[in-house]
């Protein structure tokens, strides 16, 4: 594709056979003058695992964000389009971001559990929405659910900074689930693993998908095929000068790495450039 | 110069070498001079020590741990005790932590939790830090001239309408505990706020991020996350600034009152161990002196106590909220 076509191209939008749980469409992303993503069509399948893969700077991770408002924390961020969960767009201006993240859950790249104690850090959310009933049930529901439960269930009192990486991790997605939001996204969340954690996380995704709807960030390839459903391929566009992402294909995940419909896709899963 | 087994295994024409022997010594020099200076604040607490408590070993002798439940300070019948001053001191000091570390983590978090402009909040900061600066002695003139006459109406008020209540107990009648632990809340303002800023900036964005990630107002983000994870070095600045309010001598002794009672009040004069040895030593004959010594041996000791307390709750907090050992 020459770089002309490049800055002209939109993706043909994905229609997928399922629900969706969230439908965002994207015109623009902005930080400040700087153009980050444009014209991106992106659905959130329920009880799927959407993947989204790209070279670095592709603004996979901002779109993801875009979708529970993480990104109001920068100041100077701008989100032209539509972002529609359960008929409501949640751009719209009545709507409080603070209820947004609540409902849609999010685990990060780095873990980043509180400086509080394990069982502190799970019951967070339903302290914050005055949970009312019984606190310790909820709180051991979701270590189990996150594969944690064995490991800390003799030492809920202690920080949960004091656990190493990979559990730290699980303890952010416990804390992610505990109030049982219907999507969670998660940016990276295997980055700062190693790969016996990765292989933890992993399984642990496979096994939310049935209560929760999961959009994933990653930049492992590998990753997206073992785990994902559907796959949304970023790319990012140089032609303007900027650095500006777009959605370049998304479908199917088998579909998108063995039938890729875009040369672009097929060099990029043929690991041609990264 | 020490040998070198690798000399002959580089490449021809390497430029790696072995640090020669002047790098070796100024290493070692390096560590010398660190290990004489760490041994030199040793050594200068332990003389302190040494040279007050031999001075006052004589008043030791004489009225023993009496000296610090005895309530009198009579020097012509060389009767000394100091629980008045002891009370003074740690009720002066913790009226002024209450008040000096609301403001102070108030301040704080208002200069770092994203309320006003980084520019401002670095100017704001500069001008809280300003407070450090202005002399001890200017601090007690400010409090006779302006602050006791301002706090006056409202102590009369108090004291008319609640004097039942033991903090009212008493009339304002110039220097008083009030006007002494204000000004004194205001000196360890600039401490408290300065090092609680410096725990909020430490806070990870990710902290930041998890947090609203989970749903949270700004509010419920500062409160239930912000403070938690920042506590050990707001209690590192508390300890600090409580520290500084124990030993505070020149602007207490014009505004406490210097007299010898325990009250609950807060407009009843009082007196501190700093202010007693300030006010007694010019005068002081041989043997109250001694005692004098053994007064300033009671302020080290409280304060030694009060920073070994502070850091065991900083070491127990650190360990419960952040898993270090």
């Amino acid at each position: 594709m020459t770089m002309a076509a490049e800055a002209n191209f939109v993706a043909d939008p994905f229609t997928p056979e399922g629900d969706t749980v969230i439908d965002c469409k994207v015109d623009k992303i902005f930080y400040g003058d700087f153009l980050a993503v444009r014209d991106s069509v992106v659905p959130i399948e329920k009880n799927k695992i959407t993947a989204f893969i790209g070279p670095s700077g592709c603004g996979k991770s901002t779109v993801l964000r875009s979708l529970n408002r993480m990104n109001d924390l920068i100041n100077v961020f701008r989100f032209e389009g539509s972002v529609m969960y359960h008929g409501q767009d949640i751009y719209a201006k009545k709507v409080d971001p603070v209820v947004v993240r609540r409902y849609i859950g999010m685990v990060f790249q780095q873990p980043n559990p509180f400086s509080m104690s394990i069982f502190d850090n799970v019951a967070f959310g339903l302290r914050l929405n005055k949970y009312k009933g019984d606190l310790e049930e909820k709180v051991q529901k979701a270590l189990e659910r996150a594969a944690l439960w064995n490991e800390v269930k003799d030492k809920l009192k202690n920080s949960g900074l004091s656990l190493s990486g990979g559990q730290q991790q699980r303890l952010c997605i416990a804390r992610a689930i505990a109030t049982e939001p219907d999507v969670l996204l998660m940016d990276e969340p295997c980055s700062a693993l190693d790969p016996i954690a990765t292989r933890q996380v992993e399984e642990l995704m496979l096994d939310l998908r049935s209560r929760f709807s999961v959009a994933l960030v990653t930049h492992n390839m590998q990753q997206a095929t073992r785990v994902g459903d559907t796959t949304a391929f970023f790319s990012v566009d140089i032609s303007k000068g900027g650095r500006t992402g777009y959605l370049v294909e998304m479908g199917p995940t088998a579909q998108v790495f063995d039938d890729p419909q875009q040369q672009l896709t097929k060099d990029y899963v043929a690991g041609e450039f990264s | 110069m020490a040998i070198n087994p690798f000399a002959n295994s580089g490449n021809s024409g390497s430029i790696t070498r072995p640090p020669s022997s002047a790098e070796r010594a100024t290493d070692s020099i390096f560590r010398a001079v660190a290990y004489v200076c760490a041994l030199l604040i040793i050594v200068l607490v332990a003389f302190i020590l040494w040279e007050i408590g031999k001075k006052a070993v004589p008043a030791m002798a004489d009225h023993g741990l009496g000296f610090w439940v005895g309530t009198t300070w009579d020097t012509n019948n060389g009767v000394f005790g100091v629980l008045p001053e002891i009370w003074g001191t740690l009720y002066s000091s913790l009226l002024a932590l209450l008040v000096g570390g609301v403001f102070g983590i108030a301040i704080a978090i208002f200069l770092t939790q994203d309320f006003i402009h980084d520019r401002v909040a670095s100017t704001f900061r500069t001008i809280v830090e300003l407070l450090a600066a202005i002399p001890s002695v200017v601090y007690g003139l400010w409090g006779i001239y302006v602050l006791i006459p301002m706090i006056r109406p409202g102590a009369e008020w108090l004291h008319a309408h609640f004097s039942w209540f033991p903090l009212f107990g008493s009339d304002l009648s110039g220097p008083g505990m009030a006007p002494a632990a204000l000004v004194l809340a205001i000196m360890i303002l600039p401490t408290v706020a300065a090092i609680s800023v410096d725990a909020f900036r430490r806070i990870p964005y990710k902290v930041k991020e998890a947090a609203y990630g989970m749903g949270t107002t700004k509010w419920e983000a500062i409160l239930k996350v912000m403070l938690p994870t920042a506590s050990s070095g707001i209690l590192a600045a508390l300890v600090l600034g409580f520290g500084r309010a124990l030993g505070e001598t020149m602007a207490l002794a014009m505004l406490i009152g210097n007299s010898n009672q325990i009250s609950l009040s807060l407009f009843a004069p009082a007196n501190t161990l700093a202010s007693l040895l300030a006010s007694n030593f010019p005068e002081a004959g041989p043997i109250e002196v001694q005692a004098l010594m053994y007064a300033a041996l009671v302020l080290l000791l409280i304060t030694f106590a009060v920073n070994i307390i502070g850091l065991g709750i900083q070491q127990y907090t650190m360990r419960k909220f952040e898993g270090k050992a």
